[in-house]
């Protein structure tokens, strides 16, 4: 499937785009980091302490361990500071 | 479940803080308006602009999703949360929220409730520059932490 990743903060920063479209076969939002990583150096220094990463799934706060689904739209950013 | 639509603004324009205020207290049964203000402070190294960052879309949906919370918990007739994002200078407004009840304590909590929520749940990041560099400011442990006293009866 084909998904707009979109990447926020240090993330966008450390992988130097705001977002992409990706293909992917991965069923979680965990295995689609896995698949990023595996790209190239600058993601997998983005995605290397994951306690520090906080993913949205079609604008929803979600865990990690959540399945893509038929989700369009998948986020990556730093734990948020608002206000 | 409410007679009223939050007012909800994500915007790089700086807002008129009275006119927002007095915009609350319309209604014959608003007896008390709250509001809360954050500005950006100097840090040591001189700050030279704070960079808020945000995710358009998601932004409105996540705070209109906790005006909703709040709204459902409280007694409230009106909720404003305006939030800026872009280069801010020290001292610039950065966002407010309000809230207008009958009385005092639910206006006051409601507030409360909105400020811990949109702290760690709204997705904005921050930077601050200074002239030695640029960093993202850290989420703190005590923000996460001040979700907590909002658990108790489940929202």
């Amino acid at each position: 499937m084909t998904l707009q990743v979109l990447y926020f903060a240090w993330l966008r920063e450390r992988i130097g785009l705001g977002r992409e479209l990706v293909e992917t076969n991965a069923t979680t939002i965990a295995d689609l980091v896995e698949e990023l990583r595996a790209r190239e150096d600058r993601y997998a220094a983005a995605f290397a302490d994951m306690t520090t990463v906080r993913a949205a799934l079609d604008q929803e706060l979600v865990p990690l361990e959540t399945p893509l689904g038929s989700a369009r739209e998948v986020a990556f950013f730093p734990p948020m500071t608002g206000g | 479940m409410t007679d009223f639509a939050p007012r909800i603004v994500v915007t790089q324009d700086d807002f008129d803080l009275g006119a927002e205020a007095e915009a609350l207290e319309a209604g014959p049964d608003t007896g008390a308006v709250v509001t809360f203000t954050g500005r950006v402070r100097n840090v040591a190294d001189g700050l030279h602009h704070m960079e808020i960052e945000h995710y358009p879309g998601m932004t409105e949906r996540a705070l209109t999703e906790i005006a909703e919370q709040a709204a459902a918990r409280w007694p409230l007739s009106g909720i404003t949360v305006i939030h800026r994002y872009g280069a801010l200078r020290p001292g610039a407004r950065i966002m407010m929220v309000a809230t207008a009840s009958r009385h005092r304590d639910a206006a006051f909590e409601a507030a409360s409730f909105l400020m811990d929520y949109l702290k760690s749940r709204a997705p904005f990041w921050k930077k601050e520059v200074t002239g030695a560099g640029a960093d993202w400011v850290d989420a703190k442990d005590s923000d996460e932490d001040a979700l907590a006293r909002w658990s108790d009866t489940g929202t």
